[in-house]
């Protein structure tokens, strides 16, 4: 069964990569995709729910190291059934979505057999069961997912974005390099045997093994300080791709944490968890509160990413530091958080780059200051967004909130970490937590309210049609997801609890989560049921007309004007605007965004009491940039134009170098 | 099937008197300022009123605008049915913990405030802007104090919490309630937009946060929301009283301990209102850009309650 | 140095009682009460309109929230919105910058509603009677339910309007 899903999607995805390059088969291509997809998610299921691992080795497609080795085990086909759960509907999606490129200089073919590619590479990720595989696929989901950032070509930013991610991702697989090589210590590749010998590295070499594990997954999921490319690529890679990418392919560098760090490994001193969870915590601060700032619709949801990132490595971290002081349980509880933040992330992000994408299909902006009263041309598109929203916000009954609490809940049980000097700080890390969840739901009132409600900013607002049918189809599916894991975590706990028991020998976690319609953690810290919670919430609010109807109240209703101190005429322009509407938490945060504020009047020229025009600019400057990046890429300009000089054009100087060059080799094979 | 029907009895109870104790504070206000002041009931008179006239929506508004004034008020009902007012431990325990109930209100202030900038006035989209300041800046706090009282009860369940502290009633004078006591009691002041924070009565768009988001409300729907602020005023009142001083609540439903628990809950209540309607005679109202220190200070305060059940526990 | 609570309670009440000197707004106020089945007799949300007056009123309904004419203690509270208010009360003669503005908030309140209008000008046009900036007196704009007069009339005279316009109110 499990060999015959695993054919069927490999088929599906070389059907659906044929029938884009044949061309003018974008339907059937996508049909292929989401084939595979579908394929990937019950191939998924079937091995976590079997508890058995699915393993084909292919010593001859790759005669080096080992080979090509499949090895699906519980983890890896949760992040199968996470990429298939979020690229069906992204696929179907994108059907409606690409057909805007057809008049525009993008090769649809193109687009459509790196699509296929990067679903299938991400993937085999997912499968691989040793260091090459992992490796290939990992630099072929790079890839794909680097020409399909760079899809709409025409512009320069575009370009530029694309360079950016092709460096960070380069440069963190440099990292992954040495990882394994380290692991590997000369030996086998495999990663049943890297298991089984990892013990016995020293524990210098596991710690750098971690380091250079943490730093290269993390660049792909775009933690503090090296998420810059999120911000420029998801927004300028097409919407479904930005849906993958921001909802699934970062996903990936958590799943290639656990699985070296926790798996490989099998755990590791409490330093390593608390990295973590300081990384994590700075991340969810950080991102949302650039993403409260942003006023590019995609480039918000790019910044909320690395927010969601941070909250699942807090999951993550908490979950290593249980695990070195052998509090088992609580380890479990916090690792389940966490994936179950990253599946919710998957689901509510993806929704809102789908969203985003088709208020960009309508609008062709993406600056949130042009959108407005998008609610009534686009009903449909709206109210998912609105769903995506309140789950991102962690509000119940959606998902976000689950996801929010199991981490809350496992930062709350950090009393019991035997150190207080470190059990001291988890309040610390719960308050920015807290604060971080506070600023989100700011930042989507924001990004709702402001691009969906009021009247229309700008012409393209005003005239906007409603996405097409395949579009909100897709919006649909995950609109739905967002909706199930919310008010089922019930099943859904005791899934993620197959999932990561025996990983870094934790014990089977399912039985403690009892399912009587309400989630208990263990050690019983507290207990809800966001199912009942969501019915209580629908019985009240039915109540409500039905007391109006026995209580008679008057149902008059009157249509008016907006009130507006008895002014004539409303405009867009007395709106609240995005930037206005962040203004006080800019004020509040002042010394973390550093903002910079240009005031010019013009004047009339007869008088400075009457003012022609007054332009005012206020920007922030993005910390890392400016302090990381900057010095960096200046230095990096500066030695390569010293490098420079070395090119004169002149031959007889170059033959001078091969001499010296010459020479010193061969002084150094006497020597050494 | 006694404590269905008390979860019941304890959502329409809290119903029932939430205007009578907005009615309270205002009256009490009154007295200090040397008014005679309109009678605590007032409030009820005002919810019959608005209920009996007509709407105005304006035509900007969406269909968000009507649904908004339905989701503030089910979510604020809900967390009355979760919450402890009268009897402890209740069958709906199970259903949420303190950190639903903090999610559940901030539904509320969510759809509240996409509601503000719905009718696309310059006020609305300004109440909205700092409700959500407020709210997010206030949210660290709460889950730090939730964070020392679960270290005391070894739960967030607020049925545990309670019945810790009444089986166990030296924790309740240990620092760390008082400190959680002090941080909620700042917290409650801006979620439930009282001086030095917001000032309920004021009639100045400029100086307002909660009630520009609800200017373009007219009718039922204002009635609706109001309410849910009122209840929101109740919540906070009962949780501070309840979580930190819970004697008085029947841990058996016989009818004279659910008699002498209502006595307390209405005790409690207008203590809580005489000290709230004190406070706001003597200080003055906050620019906004300076409550951010002030919910700072609430912030350090929940820390040091977390920090000091940490030692003692 | 008394405390502020000291100086509070060694003031006490000082509201004015209604018994004393007015025994007509007494009555008025009894009335109300005894038919407090009218949909506005309890709680009365007031929108002030200055459509013009030279601010002399203002300052006398100032007065009426004062502590010493307190209109709280009989229900009657002011709002910042007309969608929140159940009675208008215009003064000064109509402009024409605040003709439209007027209309409007008419408009945006809700039934049922009242308007009083406040003062000789709101009535009469007074001194502005004839000037080219005015655009009438607040009933040739929107419909009036009592004139209160004077120039400016005292708080109490006001709040004998309110009253009377609450009891000629239609029922509900």
């Amino acid at each position: 069964m499990t060999s015959f899903l695993f054919l069927f999607m490999i088929l599906a995805y070389t059907a659906s990569v044929l029938a884009a390059l044949i061309g003018g088969q974008d339907k059937l291509g996508a049909l292929g995709a989401a084939l595979g997809a579908g394929a990937g998610v019950a191939l998924g299921v079937s091995v976590i729910a079997s508890g058995t691992p699915f393993s084909r080795v292919l010593p001859d497609l790759i005669p080096l190291t080992g080979g090509f080795v499949i090895r699906l085990d519980a983890l890896g086909a949760f992040f199968l059934i996470l990429i298939g759960l979020i690229a069906i509907p992204a696929t179907i999606f994108g059907v409606g979505y690409t057909a805007t490129y057809e008049n525009e200089h993008v090769s649809l073919r193109f687009l459509g057999v790196m699509f296929s590619l990067f679903l299938l590479s991400m993937s085999l990720v997912t499968m691989a069961g040793n260091v090459l595989t992992f490796l290939l696929m990992w630099e072929g989901m790079s890839l794909t997912s680097y020409f399909l950032v760079i899809t709409e070509n025409g512009e320069e930013s575009t370009l530029r974005a694309g360079l950016w991610y092709a460096a960070m991702t380069h440069a963190g697989l440099a990292l992954l390099l040495a990882a394994f090589v380290l692991l590997m210590n000369g030996g086998s590749s495999s990663f049943t045997d890297l298991r089984a010998n990892s013990a016995t590295l020293p524990t210098a070499t596991r710690d750098a093994i971690f380091l250079l594990a943490f730093f290269g997954f993390g660049s792909k999921a775009g933690i503090v300080p090296l998420h810059v490319w999120l911000p420029k690529a998801h927004p300028a890679a097409p919407s479904h791709v930005s849906a993958l990418m921001s909802g699934v392919m970062i996903k990936l560098g958590v799943y290639g944490l656990l699985r070296v760090v926790l798996d490989l490994l099998g755990g590791g001193p409490a330093w390593w968890g608390s990295l973590i969870l300081g990384i994590g915590v700075i991340s969810a601060l950080l991102g949302i509160l650039y993403a409260l700032m942003e006023h590019d619709l995609k480039r918000l949801l790019a910044y909320s990413s690395v927010e969601n990132i941070g909250i699942i490595l807090i999951g993550v971290g908490a979950g290593l530091i249980f695990h070195s002081y052998g509090l088992m349980s609580l380890a479990a509880l916090s690792l389940i958080g966490g994936l179950y933040h990253a599946i919710n992330h998957a689901s509510f992000k993806g929704l809102l780059f789908l969203g985003a994408g088709s208020v960009l299909y309508a609008t062709h902006t993406r600056n949130m200051e042009k959108m407005g009263g998008l609610i009534k041309p686009m009903p449909w598109t709206a109210l998912f967004f609105l769903i995506g929203s309140v789950a991102i916000s962690a509000l119940p009954p959606l998902n976000g909130f689950v996801s929010e609490w199991l981490v809350f809940q496992s930062l709350l049980a950090g009393f019991n970490i035997p150190k207080p000097e470190l059990a001291i700080l988890m309040p610390v890390a719960v308050g920015i937590l807290a604060l971080t969840s506070g600023l989100a739901a700011a930042c989507f009132v924001k990004a709702f309210g402001i691009s969906f409600l009021a009247i229309p900013r700008s012409a393209e607002a005003k005239n906007a049609q409603e996405a097409p049918l395949s579009m909100r189809i897709g919006m649909a599916i995950l609109a739905v997801i967002c909706l199930g894991l919310g008010v089922g975590p019930v099943v859904v706990v005791p899934f993620l609890g197959k999932t990561i028991s025996g990983l870094g020998h934790l014990p089977e976690a399912t039985p403690r989560f009892t399912s009587d319609l309400s989630l208990r953690t263990p050690d019983a810290l507290g207990k809800i049921s966001p199912a009942l919670a969501a019915v209580g919430l629908l019985l009240l609010l039915t109540l409500i007309p039905i007391m109006f109807s026995v209580f008679r109240v008057n149902r008059r209703l009157r249509l008016g004007e907006t009130w507006g101190c008895g002014h004539t005429g409303q405009t867009p322009r007395m709106e609240y605007t995005a930037t206005a509407f962040a203004e006080p938490l800019r004020r509040v945060f002042a010394e973390m965004y550093r903002p910079t504020k240009e005031l010019s009047i013009d004047f009339h020229p007869d008088s400075k009491y009457f003012v022609e025009s007054i332009e005012y600019k206020s920007e922030i400057s993005p910390l890392f940039d400016r302090w990381l990046y900057d010095p960096f890429l200046k230095s990096v300009r500066f030695f390569s134009r010293q490098v420079q000089h070395l090119q004169s054009g002149s031959l007889h100087l170059y033959l001078v170098y091969l001499i010296g060059l010459l020479i010193i080799l061969l002084l150094a094979a006497r020597w050494l | 099937m006694m404590g269905y029907i008390l979860e019941i009895a304890q959502a329409l109870l809290a119903l029932l008197l939430a205007p009578g104790l907005v009615g309270l504070v205002r009256w009490l206000k009154a007295r200090l300022q040397n008014r005679r002041g309109a009678p605590p009931w007032l409030p009820y008179f005002e919810l019959r009123k608005l209920f009996g006239k007509e709407m105005i929506v304006s035509t900007n508004a969406s269909w968000l605008f009507h649904a908004a004034p339905y989701l503030v008020f089910a979510s604020t009902v809900a967390v009355t049915l979760i919450i402890p007012l009268i009897a402890v431990p209740l069958p709906f325990d199970s259903v949420g913990d303190l950190l639903l109930v903090v999610y559940l209100l901030l539904v509320g202030t969510f759809f509240l405030s996409l509601a503000g900038l719905d009718p696309g006035t310059a006020f609305g989209g300004m109440g909205a802007s700092r409700e959500m300041t407020v709210a997010a800046i206030a949210e660290p706090t709460i889950a730090v104090a939730i964070f020392s009282l679960a270290i005391g009860a070894g739960s967030t369940n607020l049925g545990q919490i309670v019945t810790e502290t009444l089986s166990n009633s030296d924790v309740s004078i240990g620092p760390g309630h008082m400190l959680a006591f002090a941080a909620l009691f700042i917290v409650m002041l801006a979620e439930t937009s009282r001086l030095p924070v917001d000032n309920p009565s004021t009639h100045l768009e400029l100086t307002m946060i909660h009630e520009a988001m609800i200017l373009e409300y007219s009718g039922r729907y204002l009635a609706l929301v109001e309410w849910a602020s009122w209840l929101k005023l109740l919540i906070f009142f009962s949780l501070l009283s309840n979580l930190f001083v819970p004697w008085g609540l029947a841990t058996v439903f016989t009818p004279a301990a659910l008699g002498f628990a209502l006595v307390t809950l209405i005790l409690k209540l207008v203590f809580f209102a005489i000290i709230v309607a004190l406070l706001e005679t003597r200080i003055a109202k906050l620019r906004l850009f300076r409550v951010p220190e002030l919910l700072g200070v609430s912030f350090v305060l929940a820390l040091l309650a977390v920090t000091s059940s940490f030692l003692l526990k | 140095m008394p405390s502020l609570f000291q100086l509070i309670f060694r003031t006490g009440i000082v509201t004015e009682s209604l018994g004393t000197d007015d025994t007509k707004t007494v009555q008025l106020a009894q009335r109300i009460d005894e038919s407090a089945r009218r949909l506005l007799g309890r709680s009365l949300a007031i929108r002030e309109v200055d459509a013009g007056s030279c601010n002399g009123c203002e300052i006398e309904i100032t007065g009426l929230t004062s502590p010493v004419y307190d209109s709280e203690r009989l229900g009657i509270h002011f709002v910042a919105s007309p969608r929140h208010a159940d009675m208008l009360l215009v003064t000064g003669p109509v402009t024409h910058n605040m003709e439209g503005p007027l209309r409007k908030t008419y408009d945006a309140t809700p039934d049922p509603k009242l308007v009083v209008a406040v003062g000789d000008c709101a009535q009469t046009c007074g001194v502005f009677r004839g000037s080219y900036a005015i655009a009438g007196s607040v009933d040739q704009i929107i419909p009036v339910n009592v004139f209160v007069q004077g120039c400016p009339p005292e708080p109490a005279d006001i709040l004998r309007g309110i009253l009377t316009a609450l009891e000629r109110a239609p029922r509900k």
